[in-house]
């Protein structure tokens, strides 16, 4: 099922689908974020905003604003 | 030769800088953009070479107007940054982001070395890494195994420098035709996802991951110190312990400083003949001096332990937990350590704004930044405190005085949040602001980084702050020296009728002379011309004087009042000059210092900009005397309106 990455909840594993950023696209892009790619949302900050997520073995924050954005589906198990 | 490192942020950049250059660097910028540009110089067997620190970039592409730095100094080759050698830092335990950013320079076609760094966090990830078969990808590159924290691989760098084969013809990496214009978002994306894609290709033979080790120790400390009630809890802990180690470790060096600039002046006296150039330097340059360095152990105390929790990353994650509380003062969780800084003093405070990338997050915080009661402010709380609020204790311990100096530095933070608030209705951007950052993993902080650190910030506010404050405290002394012809000479001959000279002993009738020759002089004069426009606050001339050569620094206030009521500075002085300052009364016969006018006073130096060096530095960093102005505007108009409501309401 398709959700924007600022609907998951902590702990769930995710395949990003499409970046479709107004203006950061490019940014997340150079950061490494691509379609296929396999998200978990590690931890939210205090009042569930901004986000934490491993991608690529590292750590990536983001606010939701930026989150909404990214579309992604539930990985298979 | 010209060496320029690059590498994305958090790889290790500046412990490779700091590696090779060790205290032999300097801390500029580039031309036209607020970014810091650090240069340094060191040597190989075979040359002298001068190193240049660029930004951390995740691509040669920017997203801002100062990341076009990167993207500038390497398109053009008749640009000063270009270089003749570039040093790619990656990351080895993330080899697949680290690697865009290397493919992107090895088609710009320039001699490069590829550093491996972080090689222990690798392999405690759990990640083999094939340097043979990466080296088969860029046959012409060398690539070097580094883990710069603990100095490690620093030969095999420096010869590499030397052994390279400049001259050696380079393949492509992508065939397509780059660099990209600078505007054209889409090919950037194409070209982006061109890039990770061959990159993978690769990393199927190079890298090897068992089963990913995580990094647990950091996911259990993260699940503290983000928690929604321990990581604010253990942040103001942190907060608490730093204020008070500064104001308590950091007081007795100040006072050494200062006794010591106090013989130093008077030994300069003793030593010249009297007359203007012995007054200039024991009364104008001199104190000026003293006035600066005094606060170089507040300022490095802060930023030891700023840079420490930097190194730790702990502070990316402060970040992570203050971002939603700040957002909706328009602020950034960026913002949260320049203010923290602007507590001992604003100019490293605005120049530590440069991490937020949002600029109108970044542009408020430099506007409210200096209404944090910066350690300037200090000395001038304390005396009128000391003067108007009486030495009592609410319930037998709470000292009234203590919760006015609190009250003090609140109102300042409360005032810069509201100040946030209205500004961020008033300046209109295009693009919402945006926290987009890798959270490193804690780490040992290495004490060689924060040593230097601390070294480059005090650098820049004996620079930056020095500067401005001498050459107004040599101004402030031609204005307090000199006077229309005959007025000063007036004023002293009107003194020595008075009963009191006559009996007084030598040292207080010269003391009585100055503050003669101080009312006689251009700045007497000032003080009161501005006086009709102060007295609704509850200030005389003598106050206005001091409000104006406070302009330099808040903290010559006191200074001049020892001049202005002639006490003369020595080891009693400050009981004297207090003593003084409330027998001063108005022609009325009312004390001069009452509370009313001492709540106004602080009310007033808690809100004006009065410190040139500050709006100096914003107009560096802002590129326009748009926000310095705006910010002397409002700041006044504040410090007006305060003193005038506070002086009215207890008048």
């Amino acid at each position: 099922m398709s959700k924007s990455l600022s609907e998951i909840i902590v702990g769930e594993k995710v395949t990003v689908e499409k970046i479709s950023h107004p203006y950061l696209t490019t940014k997340l892009i150079e950061m490494g974020m691509h379609a296929g790619l396999k998200l978990e949302l590690l931890y939210k900050a205090p009042f569930g905003d901004p986000i934490a997520i491993s991608m690529n073995g590292s750590i990536l924050t983001l606010r939701l604003d930026e989150a909404k954005f990214i579309q992604v589906c539930s990985s298979p198990l | 030769m010209k060496i320029a490192l690059f590498g994305n942020p958090n790889t290790g950049k500046s412990s490779i800088f700091n590696l090779l250059t060790g205290l032999r660097q300097q801390v500029g910028n580039f031309p036209g953009v607020t970014i810091e540009k650090k240069t340094g110089v060191f040597n190989t067997t075979k040359n002298k070479h001068q190193l240049t620190d660029f930004p951390g970039t995740y691509s040669i592409y920017p997203h801002s107007k100062d990341e076009e730095i990167v993207y500038n100094a390497l398109t053009n080759s008749e640009h000063d940054d270009f270089p003749e050698l570039a040093i790619v830092i990656l990351d080895a335990s993330n080899l697949e982001r680290n690697l865009l950013l290397f493919t992107q320079l090895y088609d710009f076609k320039i001699p490069l070395i590829l550093v491996l760094n972080m090689w222990d966090v690798a392999e405690r990830r759990g990640i083999k890494i094939d340097v043979a078969n990466l080296q088969s990808h860029f046959p012409t590159t060398p690539i070097i195994k580094m883990n710069a924290r603990i100095g490690l691989g620093k030969d095999r760098l420096i010869a590499a420098i030397d052994e390279l084969d400049y001259k050696v013809k380079k393949d492509s990496f992508i065939a397509s035709s780059f660099p990209c214009l600078i505007d054209d978002k889409e090919a950037q994306n194409e070209e982006v996802l061109l890039r990770y894609e061959k990159i993978r290709e690769i990393l199927k033979d190079v890298q090897h991951e068992k089963t990913s080790t995580k990094n647990t120790l950091s996911r259990k400390l993260d699940r503290v110190l983000i928690h929604r009630f321990w990581g604010y809890f253990i942040f103001v802990a942190i907060l608490m312990v730093i204020f008070q180690f500064i104001f308590s470790l950091a007081a007795i060096p100040m006072a050494w400083i200062d006794d010591s600039f106090v013989l130093l002046s008077n030994w300069v006296d003793h030593q010249l003949p009297p007359g203007l150039l012995n007054d200039l330097f024991s009364k104008g340059i001199i104190p000026g001096i003293a006035g600066v360095l005094m606060f170089i152990p507040q300022i490095a105390l802060l930023f030891f332990f700023i840079a420490l929790l930097e190194e730790s990353g702990y502070l990316s994650r402060v970040v992570f937990i203050m971002d939603r509380l700040m957002r909706p003062f328009g602020l950034n969780g960026k913002s949260v350590v320049p203010l923290i800084s602007s507590i001992a003093c604003a100019i490293p405070g605005i120049l530590a704004t440069r991490t937020i990338a949002d600029w109108k997050e970044r542009i408020i915080t430099i506007i409210i930044a200096p209404l944090m009661s910066c350690s300037a402010r200090i000395p001038v709380y304390t005396l009128l405190i000391a003067l108007v609020i009486p030495k009592t204790y609410l319930l037998g311990f709470i000292s009234i005085q203590g919760l006015v100096l609190l009250a003090l530095y609140f109102l300042g933070i409360i005032s810069a949040l509201l100040l946030a608030i209205v500004l961020k209705k008033f300046i209109v951007v295009k693009n919402k602001g945006f926290l987009i950052m890798e959270m490193p993993e804690y780490k040992k902080p290495r004490w060689r980084n924060i040593f230097i650190t601390v070294i480059e910030k005090v650098k820049v506010f004996v620079w930056d702050a020095g500067k401005v404050i001498l050459a107004i405290s040599i101004i402030l002394w031609v204005l307090a020296t000199y006077g229309p012809s005959g007025n000063m000479e007036n004023k002293i001959a009107l003194a020595k009728k008075t009963e009191y000279y006559i009996h007084t002993n030598e040292v207080q009738k010269q003391t009585i002379v100055s503050s003669a020759k101080l009312e006689g002089s251009y700045i007497g004069i000032m003080g009161k011309f501005i006086e009709p426009l102060i007295t609704p606050l509850g200030y005389d001339w003598k106050i206005g004087v001091s409000l104006i050569v406070s302009f330099a620094a808040r903290e010559v206030f006191v200074g001049s009042l020892y001049t202005i009521y002639a006490v003369h500075d020595d080891s009693e002085a400050h009981q004297n000059l207090l003593s003084h300052l409330k027998m001063a009364k108005k022609e009325d016969g009312s004390p001069v210092y009452s509370l009313a006018t001492g709540v106004s006073l602080m009310v007033f130096y808690v809100f004006a900009m009065q410190c040139m060096a500050t709006l100096a530095v914003v107009k560096k960093e802002t590129k326009s005397w748009r926000w310095p102005l705006l910010q002397l505007v409002i700041m006044g108009a504040m410090a007006y309106l305060g003193a005038l409501i506070s002086y009215q309401l207890l008048a």
